[in-house]
């Protein structure tokens, strides 16, 4: 995965998948139709503010609660290209990585950032703040293999010899 | 043989491998999958998608309607079509369209028992964990993985124990434990870790009650929340009480990343205040919290046990006026039961507001949705932001005993 | 000249001695019935008044019944104006008690009472021979701020009845084939009053359900004589059993229809008016999705014990949902002191709390683009129940249990 930089929108700590995307709009036919409510219940306005390549840099435990995977598919559908967090829900996180949403977990940045600041992501390697480069780790192999397939429907389609 | 907690010896006896430990990464065999109904028309379009044409053994598959029972949007119907529609080509035949709570459903018909390993869509799967099985919440795409491949790769959790021994005071429930737990722990505190329960005091609890406190421990960011199967859960299982049959014996010898260590006497009623789980005070520091409305139901406590300690509070008295008490039984059979018992009776005559059984009000769609400025005391699991209606509501989090009083007083009181 | 049972009761609300068809009255209103469905809306007109004043609390009922429990914020917030209205007021206010019209008539409606309600459904009152109608908001507040209203004394259609039911076939069915005869405007503007020696075969609930379907047929209300029948309801109520007006032998009725009970049969209306109307053997091989008894139309403890004998012992078809929803607390109570309520939840129903639920269709049950409901509700109209693109029939207690059984549109 190449390195690539974008506009920083800044969230707390906790944000649970009810933020994410509340359960009034589930039943919603598509995941383009359930866009417009991302983050609704805390700030309505990101769905509208958030463009194609933008990161989200927020708190600890990150996607807590659900285990909607409208959460991951919903913020990539606004166009986040990755979220960095002190850390990340479980059931949050394989679901990210099985669709193919770069999850980064990082603890140092969160006080020096602030919402629409430029932050480059050198993914298995670093983050860069104005400058500033912060240490990152690197996913397991098996992760890697689905995060590089572009998630967990391609791998399989791959096993099964699907075009 | 080395020590083993507790998710070590599960999923040892799953892989037939005796040197699996903490931090390995293995491939488990399911014992049985669950898919609600707000999942499964994406499980089913993903299984297509991958290219699966046959669930690898329908007999392990089972489908659950009740986020959606009764349906209350245009769309939700589709859904059950949708799972018909899949139950009908795969040969599922475990479908349940309005028979209640998954996660009541679950252990309650025996889908679920000692020592299974188990996968759900819905996070609050590590429920069975208060019948000793090793069961977490997934995606639907990785449900639809396994229902291709008939495995999962998962990484054997580090284990916090928890120690309780004593005797709960009266009017403190496994509610009041577990939330007091969480508290200490906070939201993140158990994240990606097995949390293990040991002590006399759970050994005193009925399996509702661990069902209860397995439930939460999603709520801490757990993995799963296992209680030691014993003869109670064998009894509630339908199976022999030995190894053999998953049923694994507390030697309290595994490797602990954290242990906690409790006794019985000091818990408090408590509740979990507005906004996170983990914001825990005991009830008798919350004054003067005037209340809109009640809730008792769900999959954490919407157990026949729950509803008969409600009915104790609410028995020959009426619920404050202009506060509404919604009671949702978790599963048909408790339904039934508590009918039979006359504690709906009891219910009825109090004002309360009954529903068939189902989520209800923890899912959010439908069954109580409050507005701006209104509170709720609620016996559920989550008071997430925007949970109950809009992100002004106040969720309160507590035991059926807390929220029976609550409601015959119109404010939070635990009597 | 002699005066219908409308005309009398306007007259007694009018305070004058004679009131005919035709004219217009300045009345008193004896209660005001508001519900969820527009109270809020009632409470923002209020709200702008300059002088802000109810005439007479004590006339006032509100009730909570179209969604509830609550399954939105935009309901909870219209909700919660009218709770906090009624609180603040003092007015009598019901919540999660059950359906407005069936709460009005176990509780409230007096013999020769005239009676407004922000509801169409209002016309159910007539069994205890008060003159029940519905307005909208604009009317409702006139009336909650001055006490009075005015109307215009309809004309009446009357309705004798002889002879009995057949076995299996209901009231509903009767009302249905009525509306079904005279068209879903046939009573525009009109009273249907309902007499004749037919009517001591019909209980309390039967009429209930006669009155209450009358709005289908246009009707501004309906009326019948309170006999013992309606005097031992009222009694059993805990109200006086008085006597209610009787239509004078020299009344003007604009048109007398002949009904031997007897040769009544089951019948079903088809999408998308209650006047489609067919027999139940006649409507063909159609697949149910769901099936729903309740309302204030059917949901009595008659049409749940009629339900239960059908279903008891038997399943709901695989993959249809049927939902039971008593009228009320107090059908419940009685519902459970009998089994009732074990033998819908033994059979695989969905009992749902006392509301309008399916009928109103906004958030129990509601159905999806294609989806087939057999319903005791009121209506049938396009959408009411869900998708616009569904189906709506409606059909007897008896009809929709055996229909829920057999997965199709059966006789029971």
């Amino acid at each position: 995965m190449a390195s690539f930089t974008g506009k920083v929108f800044v969230l707390g700590d906790d944000i649970d998948t009810d933020i994410i995307i509340p359960t009034e709009y589930l039943a919603l036919k598509s995941i383009e139709d359930m866009r417009p409510y991302g983050f609704y219940p805390l700030r309505p306005e990101l769905p509208s503010l958030i463009k194609s390549g933008d990161i989200i840099v927020a708190g600890s435990n990150f996607g807590c609660g659900s285990s909607r995977e409208q959460a991951p598919e919903v913020i990539k559908a606004l166009g986040v290209k990755c979220v960095v967090a002190k850390s990340f829900a479980r059931i949050f996180y394989r679901n990210s990585i099985n669709n193919g949403l770069l999850l980064i977990e990082n603890s140092d940045i969160q006080d020096r950032i602030k919402e629409g600041d430029e932050l480059t992501v050198e993914p298995g390697k670093e983050l860069v703040l104005n400058g500033e480069a912060f240490r990152i780790g690197s996913l397991p192999d098996n992760l890697m293999d689905i995060l590089n397939e572009g998630g967990l429907v391609n791998a399989m389609k791959k096993r099964n010899g699907v075009k | 043989m080395m020590g083993a907690t507790l998710i070590e010896k599960i999923i040892r006896r799953n892989v037939h491998d005796d040197n699996v430990k903490a931090g390995d990464i293995v491939f488990v065999k399911p014992d049985r999958v669950m898919i609600h109904d707000i999942f499964i028309p994406f499980v089913a379009d993903k299984f297509h998608e991958m290219g699966f044409k046959k669930v690898w053994d329908p007999d392990k598959v089972v489908i659950i309607y009740d986020h959606m029972v009764p349906s209350s949007q245009v769309d939700d119907t589709r859904h059950f079509r949708s799972g018909d529609a899949f139950a009908k080509e795969q040969g599922i035949e475990h479908i349940h369209r309005a028979d209640g709570v998954c996660h009541q459903l679950m252990p309650e018909l025996r889908y679920a028992t000692p020592g299974d390993v188990v996968f759900g869509t819905d996070s609050h799967t590590v429920t069975y964990g208060g019948v000793g099985a090793f069961s977490t919440g997934i995606g639907y795409t990785e449900m639809a993985g396994i229902l291709g491949t008939g495995e999962l790769w998962i990484k054997v959790p580090e284990t916090i124990r928890v120690n309780v021994n004593g005797k709960l005071p009266q009017g403190v429930t496994s509610k009041d434990v577990i939330l007091t737990i969480i508290g200490d722990l906070t939201a993140a505190g158990a994240t990606y870790k097995s949390m293990e329960f040991s002590g006399d005091t759970f050994d005193a609890m009925s399996v509702s009650e661990r069902l209860t406190m397995a439930n939460m421990t999603i709520e801490a960011g757990a993995k799963c929340g296992l209680f030691y199967a014993d003869e109670k859960t064998a009894e509630f299982s339908g199976v022999p009480c030995d190894e053999a049959h998953g049923c694994f014996k507390d030697e309290g010898d595994g490797d602990y990343v954290q242990v906690l260590n409790y006794k019985a006497e000091d818990f408090v009623p408590v509740a979990a205040c507005p906004s996170q789980v983990d914001k825990i005070r005991p009830i008798s520091e919350l004054k003067d919290i005037k209340i809109d409305q009640v809730f008792i139901g769900s999959c954490t406590n919407g157990r026949l046990e729950d509803l008969r300690a409600a009915a104790e509070i609410l028995k020959g008295k009426h619920v404050a006026p202009y506060v509404k008490l919604i009671i949702t039984p978790a599963s048909r059979s408790i339904y039934i039961k508590a009918v039979q018992e006359g504690l709906m009776k009891i219910f009825n005559d109090a004002g309360a507001i009954i529903m068939n059984p189902g989520c209800g009000l923890c899912c959010g769609r439908s069954g109580g949705i409050l507005t701006d400025g209104e509170t709720v005391v609620a016996t559920n699991n989550r008071n997430f932001l925007g949970r109950m209606g809009t992100n002004k509501v106040n969720i309160y989090l507590a035991s059926p005993v807390t929220a029976a009083h609550s409601a015959v007083k119109g404010y939070v009181t635990n009597g | 000249m002699g005066m219908t049972i409308a005309e009398k009761i306007i007259a007694r609300a009018a305070g004058v001695e004679e009131a005919h068809a035709g004219n217009i009255y300045v009345v008193e209103l004896d209660h005001l019935m508001s519900n969820d469905g527009t109270t809020h809306l009632t409470i923002d007109m209020y709200n702008k008044l300059k002088n802000k004043k109810i005439y007479d609390k004590s006339k006032l009922v509100w009730i909570m019944d179209h969604n509830v429990p609550c399954d939105s914020p935009k309901t909870a917030a219209s909700q919660k104006k009218m709770r906090d209205f009624a609180r603040e007021h003092g007015i009598t206010f019901h919540e999660g008690d059950g359906i407005c019209h069936e709460l009005m008539i176990e509780k409230y409606v007096n013999p020769k009472e005239l009676i407004f309600g922000a509801d169409s459904h209002t016309c159910s009152y007539g069994e205890l021979g008060a003159f029940g109608t519905g307005v909208g908001c604009t009317d409702y507040l006139y009336a909650m701020v001055t006490g009075k209203s005015w109307v215009l004394a309809p004309k009446t259609l009357r309705f004798n009845f002889t002879g009995a039911l057949n076995k299996g076939v209901t009231a509903r069915d009767l009302i249905l084939t009525i509306i079904g005869r005279i068209s879903a405007n046939g009573a525009n503007y009109k009273a249907m009053e309902f007499a004749g020696p037919g009517m001591k075969n019909l209980t309390m609930s039967d009429r209930i359900c006669i009155c209450n379907l009358c709005v289908e047929a246009g009707a501004k209300t309906a009326l019948m004589e309170v006999d013992d029948i309606a005097k031992a309801y009222l009694k059993e109520h805990g109200r006086e059993a008085a006597d209610g007006f009787v239509s004078d032998p020299d009344a003007e009725f604009e048109k007398v229809y002949d009904i031997d009970l007897s040769e009544i049969v089951p019948v079903v209306a088809k999408p998308h008016f209650v006047d489609n109307v067919s027999p139940v053997e006649e409507v063909g091989e159609v697949a149910v999705n769901e099936a729903f008894l309740g309302s204030c139309n059917n949901g009595r403890i008659e049409d749940l014990r009629l339900g239960a004998s059908i279903i008891k012992g038997k399943k709901v078809a695989e993959g249809v949902r049927f939902l039971v929803s008593p009228a009320s607390r107090d059908i419940y109570d009685q519902a459970m002191s009998e089994g009732i309520i074990e033998t819908f939840m033994e059979a695989g129903a969905i009992v749902v709390n006392p509301n309008c639920s399916v009928c109103w269709g906004s958030c129990q049950g509601v159905i999806g683009e294609g989806e087939v409901l057999i319903s005791t509700g009121t209506r049938n109209f396009k959408g009411r129940a869900g998708d616009k693109n569904s189906f709506v029939y409606l059909g007897s207690a008896a009809t929709v249990t055996a229909s829920a059984i057999a997965g199709k549109i059966v006789r029971a």
